[in-house]
């Protein structure tokens, strides 16, 4: 009691004593301009995407929000940790902002790196309601850079986000473009054998899945910055200046696959945490997450900045140039992905035993003569990425036949909590019905789901089955994912964290904020079609069970 | 670090709210529209057609599907009419209100009523059917209908969709009518009473909101139904060319 008197008191005076900024961002109806078409949309400050809200870690800062809409609104700090009444999520962290309100978000910056902001009502994120954040370390990052710009990724699509749910629960198909035709099956037929590409066609009608089910969503226009492929935005720069971009995917559904010809890129950062500099030539940018990487343009030449999606309906381009109006070529987009056997392994029921024919080929020992079912792409790959299912068709390789950044190679620079035993397991299958086009977590859809109760203290060991053919990037609010990809204490420290079809991945929680928090796939039309949890972790600093717990050591600088 | 700030933040809004308590943060419960069942609606014309038979009879023809519903429950309005322009009169006119629940992973249970008010004598039906994706893409929806008569048949409708490009789609259907027993009086004979098989081929023009089709359409009458359709001097088989739009919004 006595010590509670004095936080109290000393956090009376706090407010004089810290570093305090005061922000303001109204939420407006907007125009969106892709370069393709026009559209009506909502943004900040009266604009698609909203401003780079610049924050110093340490600091306190006072957001007022003004909703300009005449419906009710949010806005979620993506991947900021904070008490979470301040996370903005309607029915979770607060009711909401009414038309014309202001809210206030108060609330310690206790990190640095690159993150955003976006709505988490109804589909108003995907209607242009997001915008970028950076955060100015405290202390000195481990990597210089001259210059640096914000590189946010969005897939505007000429359909408000409500006529979108409703056209993919009419018709799940309804945006995909990329189904296989008669003219493929001929063309397959003479380079597989007729029996082949037929038994092929039988195997996936029976389980009434389609291999070209790689991206949900297509039809939108590739944006960066809030321009489209056409409009080029366009970042300057002095050769032999070391730039520092940072990557956002604000898509409301679309993987990227990002590359500069002719440069390399160093990635610095992973969801806003600091990681091992790796060197790649191309990185997959999951929806939601951020990657920081460093180029360092020698001459005095324009680059693209190239970023198909990873089913590839679209692309995303910019320019970096020594001044205004310069252009690089801009690649082709490559072949459509199109999903194997193996991504499907994830599927419960599947019975392995009579689809040993040409595409299981992909599952097993690599049998070239029978090979009919892999994609170029996924045949090429000389070492493949264990994030992916053995023989995926999405599993990405560089353009250039370099290197292709993996979660694997993902290790955090310093890590951010104690190594220890996770307290225990929670298992979660990813699930759905692409024909219902529901989505689901265990099966059930977050209206008819329990809260997934977690007890502050502990280290929860979260385990994603992806039962599903599609990839699903998973957000838990207010609290790290700390991704499994068997370094130890290294492992990286992420706010998203992508599971690929057929596949199975770990991460784990130190579950040091109370409150409820809401966790769920980031791709805008599966969250809302019921993959969704509210997190509740029980108890909190100053209850008795927690108490004990060694914990309280554990939190650092991000 | 982070732990120590938000504990601050937390006694900060503790102390000037509630001295005392510390992340006395009300935990609300969830009653956004999140945690409701998504509703969903859809209109569908998979018909909406001009027709030009071989005896140059012109019909015009539509059938069309509303639904209003969540993934557990969806209310079902079919429509089905044939109006033949000449004589300015219905040849067939049916509307069906159904309840629609999944039963299966690809299939749902139907039940409602049909009310068929062509020119002639009307029906109404209870309807108990089935409709979904079978193996291999096949569309199917199954009906087994009971007349206010008393007399009962049974419909199959299967559709499926060849992709010649991914706007160029060839779509076959077989619409096939069986009867339990015979109604004389609306001309329908006991056993196979009626098929119409068609054969589109569509451009999908503004997304799959509007696609523009030409086609074949046969339609044929078999035993006793045959029978009682010449007794009247009407045909038993036709031939039509079409030409219409399939419309979804």
């Amino acid at each position: 009691m006595k010590t509670r008197l004095v936080t109290a008191l000393l956090c009376l005076l706090m407010p004089a004593l810290a570093l305090a900024g005061e922000y303001d961002l109204t939420v407006d109806r907007v125009k969106i301009d892709t370069g393709d078409f026009v559209k009506e949309g909502i943004g900040y400050n009266g604009k698609s995407p909203g401003p780079v809200m610049r924050f110093k870690e340490g600091e306190n800062v006072r957001i007022n929000v003004t909703n300009n809409l005449d419906e009710m609104t949010s806005i979620h700090w993506h991947g900021l940790i904070l008490p979470f009444e301040q996370d903005g999520v309607p029915g979770i962290s607060y009711p909401g902002i009414k038309p014309g309100e202001t809210f206030t978000y108060e609330f310690p910056i206790v990190q640095a790196g690159t993150y955003w902001f976006h709505s988490h009502s109804g589909f108003q994120e995907p209607d242009g309601a997001f915008g970028a954040i950076v955060i100015e370390p405290e202390g000195r990052e481990p990597f210089r850079y001259d210059r640096e710009y914000v590189v946010q990724l969005t897939d505007k699509h000429p359909h408000s986000g409500d006529r979108i749910m409703r056209n993919l629960k009419m018709m799940p198909d309804y945006y995909n473009r990329q189904q296989q035709t008669v003219g493929e099956f001929f063309s397959e037929a003479s380079q597989n054998g007729l029996m082949d590409t037929i038994r092929d066609r039988m195997a996936w009608g029976d389980m009434r899945m389609m291999k070209a089910d790689v991206e949900d969503v297509q039809g939108f226009t590739g944006m960066i910055n809030g321009m489209g492929p056409e409009q080029n935005w366009t970042g300057l720069f002095e050769p032999g200046e070391r730039i520092r971009l940072r990557f956002i995917n604000s898509s409301a559904m679309t993987y990227f696959d990002v590359r500069i010809p002719g440069m390399e890129m160093t990635v610095v950062q992973a969801d806003g945490n600091n990681v091992r500099p790796v060197n790649v030539d191309e990185f997959r940018i999951g929806v939601a997450e951020t990657y920081d990487v460093i180029v360092r343009p020698k001459d005095a030449q324009a680059y693209t900045i190239f970023a198909e999606s990873m089913g590839r309906s679209g692309y995303a381009r910019a320019t970096l140039a020594p001044e205004e109006g310069m252009a690089a070529p801009v690649p082709q987009m490559r072949d459509a992905a199109r999903l194997t056997m193996a991504d499907m392994s994830g599927m419960p029921g599947m019975d392995h035993g009579d689809m040993d024919h040409g595409d299981m080929a992909a599952q097993g020992d690599m049998d070239h003569s029978n090979m009919s079912e892999m994609d170029h792409s996924a045949m090429m790959a000389g070492t493949s990425d264990p994030f992916y299912a053995k023989g995926s068709g999405i599993a990405p390789t560089a353009a250039n036949g370099g290197k292709f950044l993996s979660y694997a190679d993902l290790k955090a620079q310093k890590p951010l909590y104690e190594e220890r035993e996770p307290t225990r397991e929670i298992e979660l299958r990813l699930t759905g019905n692409m024909e219902r086009y529901t989505w689901s977590i265990n099966g059930v859809k977050y209206e008819d789901a329990d809260p997934i109760r977690l007890k502050y203290g502990e280290r929860v060991r979260f385990k994603f089955v992806n039962e599903t053919m599609m990839t699903h990037p998973m957000h838990l609010h207010g609290m790290w994912s700390i991704l499994d990809v068997g370094a130890g204490e290294w492992n990286p420290i992420k706010h998203t964290v992508s599971v690929q079809p057929g596949t199975t991945v770990y991460m784990e929680t130190e579950v040091d904020a109370p409150g409820q928090w809401a966790f769920h796939c980031h791709l805008s039309y599966h969250a809302a079609a019921g993959m969704f949890r509210k997190v509740i972790v029980e108890g909190g600093p100053d209850s008795t069970q927690a108490k004990t717990e060694a914990t309280t050591e554990v939190g650092g600088d991000a | 670090m982070s732990r120590i700030r938000s504990f601050v933040a937390f006694s900060l809004l503790g102390s000037t709210l509630l001295p005392g308590a510390v992340a006395a943060q009300e935990m609300i419960a969830d009653t956004s529209a999140r945690k409701q069942a998504l509703t969903s609606w859809g209109v569908q014309f998979e018909e909406l057609e001009y027709r030009y038979s071989d005896d140059d009879e012109e019909l015009g023809v539509w059938s069309a599907d509303f639904f209003y519903g969540t993934d557990e429950f969806k209310v079902r309005w079919l429509s089905k009419g044939e109006y033949a322009i000449e004589e300015q009169a219905y040849e067939g006119l049916e509307n069906q209100l159904v309840g629609q629940v999944p039963i299966s992973k690809f299939f749902d249970a139907k039940a409602g009523v049909r009310f068929d008010t062509p020119e002639g004598p009307d029906r109404t039906y209870a309807v108990l059917g089935v409709a979904g994706l079978a193996p291999q893409w096949f569309e199917i929806d199954a009906n087994l209908y009971l007349s206010d008569e008393g007399e009962t048949s049974a419909e199959l409708d299967a559709e499926y969709e060849l992709l010649l490009t991914n706007y160029w789609i060839l779509s076959a259907t077989l619409d096939a009518t069986v009867a339990f027993s015979e109604d004389r009086e609306i001309g329908v004979g006991k056993g196979l009473v009626s098929t119409e098989t068609g054969l589109r081929l569509s451009y999908d023009l503004v997304d799959r909101a509007f696609s523009p089709y030409v086609g074949v359409v046969h339609e044929r009458k078999y035993g006793d139904t045959a029978d009682f359709a010449e007794a009247e001097g009407g045909g038993t088989e036709d031939w039509f060319a079409v030409i219409g739009a399939r419309i979804a919004f």
